[in-house]
C-alpha cells in the first residue's frame, strides 16, 4: 500500500511539473499573451508583477504548488489583466465544481450497475444473439467522440422529437437539479461514451470466470444457475471490474470536459475550455491540477477496493 | 495475401473495410467533385436542402455538401501524422528500453507509467494553453499522448525477441546494436506492435476531432468536420443537416476503423483481447 501511495504522490508531482511547464515555459511572455497584442509595456510590466513572472521559474513553481497544497489556487490571469486587484480562482470555480460533481455522480450512478449488468448478461449469453447485439452496439458507441454522440442525440431528441432541451444552461447560483430534464441529454451522452468500454471489459472478465473450475464444480454440485452466477462468478469477476470502473470514471473526466461544452453546461470542464481559449493561465494551471488530483485519487481508491476484495493481492507487510 | 486478408471474411471486417474505404475516398477525392467553393457563401444562410444545395447551407450561407467533401482530409491527415510520429517516438523508446538490459529500462518504463497516469485530453489542453492553437501543437501533442502506450508494447515484444537464437547469434557475430535492432529485432516485433495501430489511429481521430470541436485546434474558415459541427450547432433547430452530416461522417469513419481493427485482432486468433480505441491509449 505504501508503494501505491508513493506512486500516486510521484504522479501528482510530475503532473504539477508538466502543467507548470506547459503553461509557463511558452515562447514569448505570458503577461503579453494574456493581455493580447495591443498592450502597453507598462501594463505588461504591471501584470508581470501581479502574476509573479518577474521571479525565477523555480520560485514561481514552488509558490504555486505550495499555495495549491494549502488550498490557495491563485488568481485568474484574465481577472488581473482586467485591472482587478485580486481575482481568486476559487471564487470562479466553486459553482462549476458543484455542477460537474452533480453531473459526474448522476452518470456514475447509472453507469456502474448498467455496465456490470449488461457485461454479465453478454457473458452469460456469450455467442448468442443477445451477446452479439450488446457487443456490436458497444463497439459502435465506443468509437464515437462525445461531441458526435451529443450532436446526434440533440438531432433526435430536440430537432426530430422535440422532447428534450438541446442545451443545459444553468443560471448562476441555481442548482442543476432544479430542472432535471436539462441533465438527461448530457448524462445520456456520457453514458453512451463510457458505458461501452465497461461492458466489454466486464464481459471479458466474466467469460473467463465462468470457465473456471470452481464454477464448473458448483454447477456439477447441482447449484442453481442463478446461485452460481451471483455467488460464485460475479464475486470473482468483481475485482477486475472495480479497476475497469475506475478507468471508466477516469474516461468520464475527459468526457465531461467535452460534454459540458456541447451542452453549454456551466461546469469545471467548460470553464477549463474557455480558460484555455482565453489563455487564462492562472485558471488553467489550477483547474488542470485539480482534475489531475481527482484522476490519480480514483486510481488509488480503485486499488484499495481491489485489495479489500482480493486478499491474495495484499503485499506482505 | 489470402492469409493476411483473412479478417475480410468476417462480416464485421468486410463492413468495416467498406466503410473506411468509402469515407477515406470522400475525404481525399471529394474536393474534386465538390460543386461549390467551400469558403464562399452561395446563397442565404441556413437554407434547407434543395436540388442546388443538397445539404442546404451553413450559418454563413456556404454550401454544406461542398464543405463536407472538403472537410475530411484535415482530420485524417493530422491523425495519421500524429499516430505515425507517436509510433516513431514510442518504438524508439520501447526498443531502447527492451534491448538495453541496463538501468535505462526501468527509468524509461517508470516515466511511461507516470505519463500514462495523466489524463490525455487534459495534457493536450494544458499544452495548447501554453503553446497556442496550431496544427503542429496538435500533432506533437497527440503523438506524445500515444507514445507511452506504444513504447510499452514495443518493449514487451523486444524483450521476448531479444533472447531468441538469431538475435544472440547476431550479437555473437559482433554486429553493432543498431544493426541488430534494425535487422533482427524490428522485423520480428512488427506484427504484435502494429496489431492495434488501427485503434490508435481511431483514438488520434477522436481526440483531434474533439479538440477541433472545442475550437482549440484548426481555426475557421477551415472546412473540417468537427469544426463544422461546432460552428453550426447553435442553429441545429433551423438547419440540422449542417451538424448531422459531418457528425455522421466522423461516426462512420471511427466505427469503420474500429470494426476493421476488431476483425483483424480476432482473425489473428491469439489470446489477444480486442482493445478499444480508448483503452488502447490509457
Amino acid at each position: 500500500m505504501g508503494r501505491r501511495l508513493l506512486g500516486a504522490a510521484v504522479s501528482l508531482l510530475v503532473a504539477s511539473v508538466l502543467i507548470f511547464i506547459g503553461t509557463s515555459v511558452l515562447p514569448g511572455n505570458a503577461a503579453s499573451v494574456v493581455l493580447g497584442r495591443g498592450a502597453t509595456p507598462a501594463a505588461v510590466q504591471k501584470l508581470e508583477q501581479q502574476m509573479h513572472l518577474n521571479k525565477p521559474l523555480t520560485t514561481q513553481y514552488t509558490n504555486w504548488l505550495g499555495g495549491f497544497v494549502h488550498g490557495d489556487l491563485g488568481d485568474s490571469s484574465i481577472g488581473l489583466a482586467q485591472g482587478q486587484k485580486h481575482a481568486p480562482v476559487w471564487a470562479l470555480i466553486s459553482d462549476p465544481v458543484k455542477n460537474s460533481l452533480i453531473l459526474a455522480l448522476i452518470t456514475a450512478l447509472f453507469m456502474i450497475p448498467l455496465s456490470l449488468g449488461l457485461g454479465a448478461l453478454a457473458a452469460v449469453y456469450a455467442g448468442r444473439p443477445a451477446d452479439h447485439a450488446i457487443s456490436i452496439m458497444s463497439l459502435a458507441a465506443i468509437a464515437l467522440p462525445e461531441f458526435v454522440i451529443g450532436s446526434l442525440l440533440v438531432g433526435v431528441f430536440f430537432v426530430w422529437l422535440d422532447v428534450l432541451p438541446p442545451v443545459a444552461i444553468i443560471p448562476p447560483g441555481q442548482s442543476p437539479l432544479s430542472d432535471p430534464t436539462k441533465l438527461i441529454l448530457p448524462v445520456a451522452t456520457l453514458l453512451l461514451a463510457s458505458l461501452a468500454a465497461g461492458i466489454r471489459m466486464v464481459r471479458a472478465g466474466m467469460v473467463e470466470t465462468l470457465q473456471a473450475e470452481y464454477v464448473m464444480a458448483a454447477r456439477l454440485n447441482g447449484l442453481s444457475e442463478r446461485w452460481v452466477l451471483w455467488r460464485y462468478a460475479m464475486r470473482n469477476a468483481l475485482a477486475p471490474s472495480v479497476q475497469v470502473l475506475a478507468q471508466n470514471l477516469q474516461w468520464l473526466i475527459g468526457g465531461i470536459i467535452i460534454t459540458e461544452t456541447v451542452f453549454a453546461y456551466p461546469g469545471l470542464g467548460s470553464l477549463l475550455v474557455t480558460a484555455v481559449g482565453n489563455r487564462d493561465l492562472g485558471v488553467v494551471q489550477s483547474v488542470a491540477m485539480l482534475i489531475a488530483v481527482v484522476y490519480v485519487m480514483l486510481n488509488l481508491v480503485a486499488d484499495l477496493i481491489v485489495l479489500l476484495l482480493v486478499p491474495k493481492l495484499r503485499e506482505p507487510a | 495475401m489470402t492469409g493476411r486478408l483473412r479478417f475480410m471474411r468476417s462480416f464485421s471486417g468486410a463492413v468495416g473495410v467498406t466503410i473506411v474505404v468509402f469515407v477515406v475516398a470522400v475525404a481525399i477525392f471529394g474536393r474534386y467533385v465538390a460543386p461549390y467553393d467551400p469558403n464562399v457563401p452561395v446563397t442565404v444562410p441556413l437554407a434547407p436542402p434543395s436540388s442546388h444545395y443538397w445539404l442546404g447551407t451553413d450559418f454563413l450561407g456556404r454550401d454544406v455538401f461542398s464543405r463536407l467533401l472538403y472537410g475530411g482530409r484535415s482530420v485524417i491527415t493530422l491523425a495519421a501524422l500524429a499516430t505515425g510520429l507517436g509510433y516513431l517516438i514510442g518504438m524508439s523508446v520501447g526498443l531502447i528500453a527492451g534491448f538495453s538490459r541496463s538501468r535505462i529500462d526501468p527509468v524509461l518504463m517508470r516515466s511511461v507509467d507516470v505519463m500514462l497516469a495523466f489524463p490525455p485530453l487534459l495534457f493536450l489542453l494544458v499544452l495548447i494553453s501554453g503553446a497556442g492553437t496550431g496544427v503542429e501543437v496538435l500533432v506533437i501533442g497527440v503523438a506524445v499522448i500515444q507514445a507511452p502506450g506504444i513504447s510499452r508494447i514495443v518493449r514487451t515484444a523486444t524483450l521476448e525477441v531479444s533472447v531468441r537464437g538469431y538475435v544472440e547469434a547476431a550479437i555473437a557475430r559482433g554486429e553493432r546494436s543498431y544493426a541488430v535492432i534494425v535487422r533482427e529485432v524490428l522485423p520480428n516485433i512488427m506484427a504484435p506492435v502494429l496489431v492495434d495501430s488501427g485503434l490508435r489511429f481511431t483514438y488520434s481521430i477522436l481526440i483531434i476531432a474533439s479538440v477541433n470541436f472545442l475550437g482549440l485546434g484548426l481555426q475557421p474558415p477551415a472546412s473540417d468536420w468537427a469544426l463544422m459541427i461546432s460552428d453550426n450547432r447553435q442553429y441545429i433547430a433551423i438547419q440540422a443537416w449542417a451538424v448531422l452530416a459531418p457528425a455522421a461522417m466522423i461516426a462512420l469513419l471511427t466505427i469503420g476503423i474500429n470494426l476493421t481493427g476488431d476483425a483483424i485482432a480476432r482473425s489473428l486468433g491469439r489470446s489477444y483481447v480486442p482493445k478499444t480505441a480508448r483503452s488502447a491509449v490509457i
